[in-house]
């Protein structure tokens, strides 16, 4: 019954008061945890946001185990959400095969792309915001050599390896950049013994600017780097606080931003299917400054960085995208 | 062949790292398999002690604090485990997962409870951590060929978690073999019968030799959350309690070879870590997944070829029964 009211107020696209009380996002988390300061940890950070804007609560599902995502989705939908967000590439079977079992639910999928009419599929250009971290790195190095260390071995993480590879060398064009990946299952994202064993071997080669795009696993990085006194990157959420000093910047990505959109789209009535990509020009990723890391980023640098920024949103710098390659 | 040597240090060094907890771990197995209880919960144990240390030092921002109370906890968990098995004779396999199966799930609900990080527990600060000790002149002798490498980065450089680990070795041994106690806890688990007659204290044999299980273990853990890390996370020990379980066998139940199946096990570790994306002559650069599988090939292979049979302590699961 509300389910039916709901469509059907989806439908008009009236948002009245009665729809707003019954109006319930769901947000369903992946592994790595809701709180592994990356993330997942944005996709939070903007839904407990639109709940302060809107006094709407949201639910949500944290999934510890692959064969709950399933689950999880199905029992936000039967519930009634007014839309399910789902985070991560990993939940893209999982979407599809519920979606078509609520027609009438909206989801919206982050990382990932499923063709179905409703469901709303946000990626990200992170090859653009990695290319800008990757010249961060590479101008920041003393050695000449940077590392990369990603979380589990596909196809999103190699897009994120190969955009900070050319923005490294678009710098230097000697630089060198080692790249390790933690694992091949999802476990990959919650290990960060393994995340900072594999920047000490980083480090141990030469390397002194490490970016991590790991999830949970960063932490680790980020720890491994400070004990050594290296700098390192962050990913997703804006990192910096975490060990102000030895964290050179953070690559952005607004999940955040997406989650919000989604949630307070759903509730106005103007959610629409279809693909969203956000790079650069949208602001869906960036590196970011604040004051834990102003100090290590020149003016110069910066200069650079807002140059080469201008540039990829104008087309003068084209950074490959591994998924298109 | 510089550089060659170079990484070869510095994969010693990552080897050390990565055994401290196994080694803690199998010679808490050892202390109380000798005494004829198998122990399948020593991941728990370091789980629990993982996580109480971490919880801990970040509310009180003392790492030794932190080892007190993951010391506790192991230990307390550990006379769970012995009033279970050796007063009341329970199935010593069931008794150890059951204690597995708690802690991985109390431990991230307190942490909840108490921190609201889902599970975690919050990142510890420097002060709050175990860290590296340098040793006098290791700075100075870095540049020094061969002996000042070893010595700057193999001897140098840990925290103090390594070297207990390192001493922890030949005193377990000497206390084995060398001590009226190891005596007396070798025979409780070859025979309790005997050292029954004896008029020696089967029970409360047991019971201490579960004591120091529990107070390795609990050293153990809190190297992993407090030395390692820098925080409790979920399932943080990844099964490296089951690991030393396969060393202890793997070492014969002896704390010499014991310690050196941990090492091999952390080498093969070690290594995987750093051949990953390294081009390697002739073959080139090797799959991740098939460098990953590599710790986990060698054992396999190992212990189906090249170790003899193992004999367990003879009275390693029986529950002892006073005849009356």
């Amino acid at each position: 019954m509300k389910r039916t009211i709901l469509a059907a107020v989806a439908a008009t696209a009236i948002a009245t008061t009665a729809s707003a009380a019954d109006f319930k996002p769901a947000v369903v988390f992946d592994m790595g945890g809701k709180f592994d300061k990356s993330f997942n940890e944005a996709a939070y950070n903007g839904a407990e946001k639109f709940k302060k804007d809107t006094g709407i609560a949201y639910r949500e599902f944290e999934v510890t185990n692959v064969s709950q995502r399933e689950q999880a989705l199905r029992n936000m939908a039967r519930r009634g959400a007014g839309i399910v967000v789902a985070m991560g590439f990993a939940q893209a079977a999982a979407v599809e095969k519920v979606a078509k079992e609520y027609p009438d639910v909206k989801f919206t999928l982050i990382d990932m792309v499923v063709d179905l009419p409703n469901v709303q599929s946000v990626v990200f250009k992170e090859h653009e915001g990695s290319f800008l971290v990757g010249m961060a790195a590479a101008m920041a190095s003393k050695t000449g050599k940077v590392g990369f260390v990603g979380g589990m071995d596909i196809p999103l993480i190699r897009k994120f390896a190969l955009g900070y590879v050319e923005g490294a060398k678009y710098v230097n064009g000697n630089v060198e950049v080692f790249q390790n990946m933690t694992g091949t299952t999802p476990a990959a994202w919650n290990d960060p013994t393994k995340g900072g064993e594999l920047a000490r071997s980083q480090f141990d080669r030469g390397a002194d600017v490490v970016y991590a795009a790991a999830g949970g696993t960063g932490i680790g990085v980020y720890q491994a780097a400070k004990d050594s006194g290296k700098l390192a990157i962050g990913v997703d959420s804006n990192q910096n606080y975490l060990h102000p000093g030895t964290m050179l910047t953070s690559m952005i990505k607004r999940v955040d931003v997406a989650v919000y959109d989604a949630f307070k789209s759903a509730k106005d009535g103007t959610w629409k299917g279809g693909i969203k990509v956000l790079g650069l020009a949208e602001e869906g990723v960036g590196y970011s400054i604040d004051e834990h890391n102003r100090s290590l980023i020149s003016a110069d640098m910066e200069a650079k960085l807002e140059k080469a920024r201008s540039e990829i949103i104008a087309g003068k710098i084209k950074v490959t995208d591994y998924m298109m390659k | 062949m510089g550089e060659f040597f170079t990484i070869f240090i510095l994969t010693l060094d990552a080897t050390l790292r990565v055994a401290t907890p196994l080694v803690l771990a199998a010679l808490a197995g050892m202390f109380s398999e000798r005494s004829g209880v198998i122990d399948i919960g020593l991941e728990g144990k370091m789980l629990g002690a993982a996580f109480s240390a971490a919880a801990t030092a970040a509310v009180t921002g003392s790492p030794w604090l932190g080892l007190m109370a993951g010391i506790v906890t192991s230990m307390c968990l550990s006379m769970v485990h012995a009033f279970a098995c050796v007063t009341h004779h329970g199935n010593q396999v069931v008794s150890g997962m059951a204690l597995n199966i708690a802690v991985a799930g109390l431990g991230p609900t307190l942490g909840l409870a108490w921190f609201h990080q889902g599970g975690q527990t919050p990142m510890l600060g420097h002060s709050s951590r175990f860290t590296a000790i340098d040793w006098p002149f290791a700075k100075a002798l870095a540049d020094v060929p061969l002996i000042g490498h070893i010595y700057s980065e193999i001897f140098s450089g840990h925290n103090i978690i390594v070297y207990f680990a390192m001493v922890a070795v030949p005193v377990a041994a000497y206390v084995l073999y060398r001590t009226r106690f190891g005596l007396r806890l070798r025979a409780v688990g070859e025979s309790p019968e005997a050292v029954d007659t004896a008029g020696i204290s089967v029970a409360g044999m047991r019971y201490r030799a579960l004591l120091i299980t529990g107070f390795l273990c609990g050293v153990a853990g809190t190297y992993l959350s407090t030395a390692h890390s820098a925080g409790f996370i979920r399932d943080m020990t990844a099964g490296k309690g089951y690991l030393a379980l396969a060393a202890l066998i793997f070492g014969k139940w002896k704390p010499v070879p014991t310690m050196l199946a941990c090492l091999l096990f952390a080498f093969a570790d070690a290594v995987q870590i750093r051949l990953q994306g390294v081009e390697l002559p002739v073959i080139g650069t090797i799959p991740v997944q098939f460098i990953q599988a590599l710790p986990y090939v060698l054992t396999v292979l190992l212990l189906a070829g090249f170790v003899g049979k193992a004999i367990a302590p003879k009275a390693i699961g029986e529950p002892y029964i006073k005849e009356r």
